[in-house]
């Protein structure tokens, strides 16, 4: 059967595919189902409950929560893609070449990654955001830069299991060349669980993102940042639940759906580690 | 046992190196000048630049500003906040317990939530309450630590006042915080207390014990649980680690002193060495707890002694 049919019979999976797909729908199309400017301002309307002229209220400032919540999708999921692609363009040829070649310089980048993992959590992506300006982009960067560790690990211990294939040794000995042997016999064993723990990655890089704004850290205003609308709605909590619960409950959906993609994925690519 | 023992401990010392060597080389990723970045929010004079350049011995060759910052280090001595002109290591001292007291009640929280949950997933696997234990657990583990908290406080402080929303001190101020951070590790422990249970539980010693005639709960409890616990234990290090992280964002929600409002403040005002400081001091405390959960471990387990 093929993986794609499989997933599908996958009931978790399943309910992943359609949370990001109706997720993914909506921020694509977010500029024209938002019915209203999110940044535009109007403070006539500020506070506004949800339900009548504003479907989830308006926030302090007047502008429309959906429409804030609507374009937060749009930015979350591409901060997510970004970092994710940062940390596995970085991490897997690292790991790549690190787990097939060993000797030194394995030891020599083992040794950097074990250094980089001693900071625990977010505390990598702070140490690096510090040293950089506030801003969404630094923050791609950061949360991007703080995975490659995971990455590379994962990879190399990947490579170093596929490695000792026979058919590794086979192909070596009717004279393929390491950039032959690494394409053809080495990289198709590292898809598959790359592929499970970049899904799971995303979920991660999202959650580490949207902290980081809302630590204020990240993406500035008037910018409609679910982590920024959170940190803002805070100060509102009394008399305006709405601000703050609609953008979490965004974070949270979009990370659901790719924890139940990954352990979906997971279940099929790899009945090995199936609990 | 014990040359193991001291092994991994001495094995300890050239990731701490690695640690203070990338903490010192923050300064030099900062693009620009750090000093003109760290006091831009000030007017200052080129003598003031220099003087504060030479405070943080940044005129000096780069090698033996490196080995300052670790002898400095070594002895405790993390240098002075820019903002407060008081030792790093004073402001450290000042909020370290209570981000260890909020780690270790979410720790706590962790594993009372995260145990029960697993064992009963486990126990009644692929009935309805295994799917709804795992499907608890997920939404755990997708929850924003910030957004669980803003939740907690407007449930529990906002409406019931049953426990403060900000502040740090005392019992009642601990609670809510700590539910918050401890949930999302709970999800992480249920999660992996019932797939270690489900492997257990297939192992022959179990069979064994229920065919010499043991009841089910003797069974669990005393061959099978104890025995699921020890790879929790290894996570354990690993979900420290993750508090002490997460307690930044934590801390933030609940406007509760220490280390993670310390860290913050200190990235926003761009107080380099407050902030290298505060790096400096939780990735080591997780490393040496690391070396702590591996000893325990093997002690645990003595696969891992012999192996």
């Amino acid at each position: 059967m093929s993986v794609a049919r499989r997933l599908a019979r996958h009931r978790g999976a399943l309910v992943g595919i359609v949370i990001l797909a109706v997720l993914a729908v909506l921020a694509l199309a977010a500029p024209w189902l938002s019915p209203r400017d999110p940044i535009r301002t109007a403070p006539r309307a500020a506070l506004q409950a949800p339900g009548g002229a504003y479907w989830l209220g308006s926030d302090q400032l007047g502008r429309d929560v959906a429409s804030r919540v609507l374009h937060g999708a749009r930015i979350s999921l591409t901060v997510g893609l970004i970092s994710v692609s940062i940390a596995v363009g970085l991490g897997a040829p690292i790991g790549l070449v690190s787990g097939f070649y060993g000797g030194r310089l394995d030891a020599l980048i083992m040794r950097v990654i074990d250094v980089l993992l001693a900071f625990p959590g977010i505390l990598l992506a702070l140490a690096i955001v510090s040293v950089l300006t506030p801003g969404l982009t630094n923050v791609m960067l950061a949360v991007g830069l703080s995975a490659v560790p995971t990455y590379a690990r994962l990879v190399r211990a990947t490579v170093l299991s596929a490695r000792e294939n026979l058919y590794v040794e086979a192909a070596r000995a009717l004279g393929s060349r390491d950039p032959a042997i690494l394409r053809r016999d080495i990289l198709p064993n590292v898809v598959a669980p790359l592929v499970v723990t970049a899904t799971l990655g995303l979920g991660t890089a999202i959650l580490a993102a949207a902290a980081l704004s809302f630590l204020g850290l990240g993406s500035q205003p008037p910018q409609p940042e679910w982590g920024r609308m959170l940190s803002e709605g805070r100060d509102y909590l009394r008399e305006a639940w709405w601000i703050s619960t609609f953008p979490g409950l965004g974070i949270m959906l979009t990370v659901l759906g790719m924890n139940l993609l990954g352990d979906g994925l997971r279940d099929v690519l790899d009945p090995r580690l199936e609990a | 046992m014990l040359t193991w023992v001291l092994r991994r401990i001495l094995a300890v010392v050239p990731v701490l190196f690695g640690v203070t060597l990338a903490v010192f080389s923050m300064l030099f990723l900062v693009p620009g000048d750090p000093v003109k970045m760290m006091l831009a929010e000030f007017v200052t004079t080129p003598d003031q630049i220099a003087q504060m350049r030479a405070q943080l011995h940044l005129d000096e060759p780069v090698l033996r500003q490196y080995g300052r910052f670790v002898a400095s280090a070594a002895r405790g001595d993390l240098g002075t906040s820019i903002r407060s002109r008081r030792p790093v290591t004073t402001e450290i001292g000042e909020n370290a317990g209570s981000t260890a007291q909020l780690a270790v009640a979410a720790m706590l929280v962790a594993v009372a939530l995260g145990v029960p949950l697993g064992l009963l997933a486990a126990l009644a696997r692929n009935s309805w309450l295994d799917v709804a234990s795992m499907g608890t657990a997920l939404l755990g583990v997708s929850m924003p630590s910030f957004w669980l908290g803003l939740l907690l406080i407007f449930v529990f402080s906002l409406h019931l006042a049953w426990f403060p929303a900000t502040g740090g001190g005392d019992l009642p101020h601990l609670v809510l915080p700590s539910v918050t951070l401890g949930t999302i590790a709970a999800a992480i422990i249920a999660r992996l207390t019932r797939s270690s249970m489900l492997e257990v539980l297939g192992q022959d010693y179990v069979r064994t014990a229920r065919a010499k005639g043991l009841g089910g709960f003797a069974v669990v409890v005393r061959h099978a649980l104890k025995n699921a616990l020890i790879p929790i234990i290894t996570i354990f290090g690993l979900q420290f680690g993750n508090l002490l992280a997460g307690a930044v964002i934590v801390e933030t929600v609940f406007s509760r002193p220490g280390l993670g409002r310390l860290i913050v403040g200190g990235i926003l005002s761009k107080d380099f060495p407050l902030v290298q400081g505060v790096v400096l001091f939780v990735a080591t405390v997780y490393v040496l707890i690391n070396v702590l959960v591996d000893v325990a471990y093997a002690y645990a387990d003595p696969r891992i002694r012999f192996g």
